[in-house]
């Protein structure tokens, strides 16, 4: 056991390393060859001194490519590390031993808090983050800042819609809903017509996306500032909270939804085969839907805003969304930070990410551009789906707070779920067992519970 | 398998009579040749097993929570791991695989390996590679197979059954991922605890076999009195293999969380759980300190099984 546990971490720590070879020598000019060889970029001014940068967003190498052509002064050497947890794991094993870290690293919002308490993040604000505020959206802006800080430069967000298929609706004479209630009345509808599909997945492992949902009924988890680490507030068995899980365990019970793993292999079949009438997805979900192989060609998929709780005052939720933040082991913050400012921060640079890799912007002057609002997507039969539904969602999010254990935090979570769709818990149970499990892990970590 | 095997010093073995007489130089000269080869294997030795183990350990002494800094507290650790319920829980569900598991794998190993011993056909060639075929798929690999084997949309268990008129079991749901993992660990490697029996039965004297022949005795009654009791070294030791490969159960039910989150929580296993106390939430400490605890485990359990077979190991 030791030995592989340990050789295991070996290799993670080996990887990581032989990964960013080139930060050793960034900036010194010489032996250049074998350090550009690292880099899956190839350096345009072998001259300039290199920042490496961790990174999965698809499309990334134009991206690169776009930047180094612009910037005689700096070079960006690019690694794909893996996506999400992949590269997480890396960055933090590089983070205990000390060394073996980029430069500049693309992570998800929720988990900056649980990088910034380990001290792994730079405060960019003393490199003039403050200054570019004004072209970020804001709640983009607000997950990436923790108090005055700001520990990361938003790069694409995930506000929230419903993916439809329009051929399954009419088929079951369904309207598209606009409320929860009436997404129950269609998930029933939808049964009762008898073609077999299901309205929708709630997924035990949605993770983001349960929080989200839950968001949107007004739960506010965490209360947490990296002014004040060891203090947090927990609440996940909010009223919100309750609501919308107790919404869900009807409709599971019932037989109105699936409750699918999600983004396994039978989960993404499903997901355009027609199993599923609604595909409830962040603004980075067309792009996943559009990728996976087997998309049926009959298919009609149309987009529409999220169903809401009350019709009469909408809440937006965002489920996802990156950044890109300067690792504390960066040689040269400055340069660092600038890189980080600089990849996504032009619109050049952001119309190729929206282009050739489906990003939502959160950089706004591509985000508030009319070339984007008026964007037809082919998928959807043309339809505008920024301007019908996506630029409204961002428009109103407001930004959310995550904990500093968002891994420990999700997997409970997980955990809780499956057990109420197994039929052991109750909604209002599991979210209490959340509480006390998540209070308690707080206080084994040290932290004061307000 | 690091934990019941000591560094052999096989280069000082036959050092104790030469040291007795006068320092031979030649003799001398020999020996540093010796070193020579065993350097590099223990450059490597030293390197990747005794250095991060004494790592480990030194980090298994300290705590460093997210919310304070890193400070020594001695064994808290274990007695923290030893009490924890989780850990405990994971060390149950091994126990568990290992009492199902290990029978199941030494019946179709020994089994096919007598069948196999006394067929002298053709046939007896093909089965022995087809049998061995699943350890040669690599562990993720075969796991990731069986994933899809078990899956309700691409598996052929729903076309099988329906047939029949019945719905296909869940594989993968919390009721059967038990045996489904049984079945995947079972497939791969009865076939390489077969070819070790296999092994030790062709080096049984045929004579024996026509001594009792001679003396009226039945197949049956040769593979049971005979062949058994005469490979029950080898068979101690494909226990031996099993169970301490069992404690450390990691990688089918880590690749099959892929699919099946929810039956298969991070905290499965011991070694499970180790892995995402590190990789996930950051607490090196804690999971090293799990680490040794599950070493320690494994060794007093090998110890205790070598213990009670030492007659039928032929180690006592």
């Amino acid at each position: 056991m030791k030995a592989k546990f340990l050789a295991s971490a070996g290799i993670v720590a080996a990887t990581a390393v032989a990964l960013t070879g080139c930060s050793g020598g960034s900036g010194s000019g010489g032996g250049g060859g074998s350090e550009a060889a690292s880099c899956t970029n190839t350096i345009v001014n072998a001259e300039a001194p290199q920042v490496t940068v961790w990174a999965w967003y698809p499309a990334f190498n134009e991206v690169v490519d776009q930047f180094n052509n612009a910037n005689d002064d700096v070079q960006i050497c690019w690694t794909n590390a893996g996506q999400g947890n992949d590269e997480y794991t890396k960055f933090s094993t590089s983070i205990e031993s000390g060394s073996g870290a980029p430069d500049v690293i693309q992570l998800e919002s929720e988990v900056l808090s649980s990088f910034t308490i380990r001290d792994a993040l730079v405060d960019l604000t003393e490199f003039g983050a403050d200054d570019v505020k004004a072209d970020y959206a804001e709640g983009a802006w607000e997950d990436a800042s923790s108090g005055d800080a700001v520990y990361a430069i938003p790069v694409d967000g995930g506000p929230m819609g419903m993916l439809y298929r329009q051929d399954l609706f009419d088929a079951a004479g369904i309207e598209v809903p606009t409320t929860w209630e009436e997404f129950e009345a269609a998930a029933k509808k939808l049964k009762e017509s008898g073609d077999g599909a299901v309205i929708a997945d709630f997924p035990t492992n949605g993770r983001a996306f349960n929080q989200a949902l839950f968001a949107q009924a007004g739960s506010v988890p965490f209360e947490y500032d990296s002014a004040n680490p060891q203090e947090i507030g927990i609440k996940v068995n909010d009223e919100g909270a309750k609501k919308v899980l107790e919404y869900w365990d009807g409709l599971v019970k019932d037989g109105l939804v699936a409750t699918d793993d999600a983004f396994t292999a039978d989960y993404n079949t499903k997901l355009v085969d027609g199993s599923y009438a609604v595909y409830l997805a962040a603004a980075w979900g067309p792009g996943y839907l559009q990728g996976l192989s087997d998309a049926d060609p009959n298919a009609v998929w149309r987009a529409a805003p999220l169903p809401q709780w009350d019709a009469a005052s909408p809440v937006q939720v965002n489920w996802g969304g990156s950044t890109f933040a300067v690792t504390e082991q960066a040689k040269d913050k400055e340069l660092a930070a600038k890189v980080a400012m600089g990849i996504f921060g032009n619109e050049e640079g952001m119309n190729l990410g929206v282009d050739k890799g489906a990003l939502f912007p959160s950089y706004a002057p591509v985000l508030e551009s009319e070339a984007f609002a008026d964007k037809e997507y082919e998928f959807f039969g043309g339809q505008q789906i920024n301007k019908d539904v996506f630029l409204d969602a961002a428009a109103g999010y407001e930004g959310a707070t995550f904990s500093p254990f968002q891994n420990y935090a999700y997997d409970q979570l997980t955990v809780e779920i499956y057990a109420m769709v197994q039929g052991e818990k109750d909604a209002s149970q599991a979210l209490d067992d959340l509480q006390a499990s998540l209070e308690q892990y707080a206080t084994e970590q040290g932290f004061t519970i307000k | 398998m690091a934990t019941t095997t000591a560094p052999t010093s096989s280069h000082r073995a036959e050092a104790p009579h030469q040291v007795k007489h006068r320092p031979d130089r030649n003799y001398r000269r020999k020996q540093r040749w010796g070193w020579l080869f065993v350097a590099p294997f223990a450059l490597i030795f030293l390197t990747f097993l005794i250095l991060p183990l004494v790592y480990a350990f030194r980090m298994s002494l300290f705590t460093s929570t997210l919310a304070t800094g890193n400070r020594f507290v001695g064994g808290d650790n274990y007695i923290k791991a030893f009490s924890d319920p989780i850990f405990l829980q994971g060390l149950g569900t091994v126990a568990k695989f290992a009492l199902i598991m290990i029978p199941a794998q030494m019946l179709v190993a020994l089994v096919a390996a007598l069948v196999l011993d006394n067929l002298t056909t053709w046939a007896s060639k093909f089965s022995r590679l087809m049998i061995f075929i699943p350890y040669a798929v690599p562990v993720v690999i075969g796991a990731l197979m069986w994933g899809f084997l078990y899956s309700p949309r691409f598996g052929p268990a729903s076309s099988i059954f329906g047939i029949f008129g019945l719905a296909a079991p869940e594989f993968l749901a919390q009721d059967n991922i038990f045996g489904s993992l049984v079945n995947i660990v079972t497939w791969q490697w009865a076939g390489y605890y077969m070819i070790i029996i296999y092994a030790a039965l062709r080096g049984i004297d045929p004579g024996i076999y026509e001594a009792a022949v001679l003396d009226g005795a039945s197949d049956r009654q040769i593979a049971l009195r005979i062949k058994v009791p005469m490979i029950s070294s080898s068979l101690v030791m494909v226990v031996i293999f099993a169970l301490i490969g069992t404690l450390q159960f990691f990688t089918e039910p880590q690749v099959l969380r892929g699919v099946a989150q929810g039956a298969i929580p991070t905290s499965y296993t011991p070694n499970m759980y180790a892995f995402s106390l590190a990789f996930s939430y950051s607490q090196f400490n804690y999971a090293s300190a799990i680490s040794f605890a599950l070493g320690i485990v494994v060794f007093v359990f090998s110890f205790f099984f070598l213990f009670l077979t030492r007659k039928q190991s032929g180690l006592k």
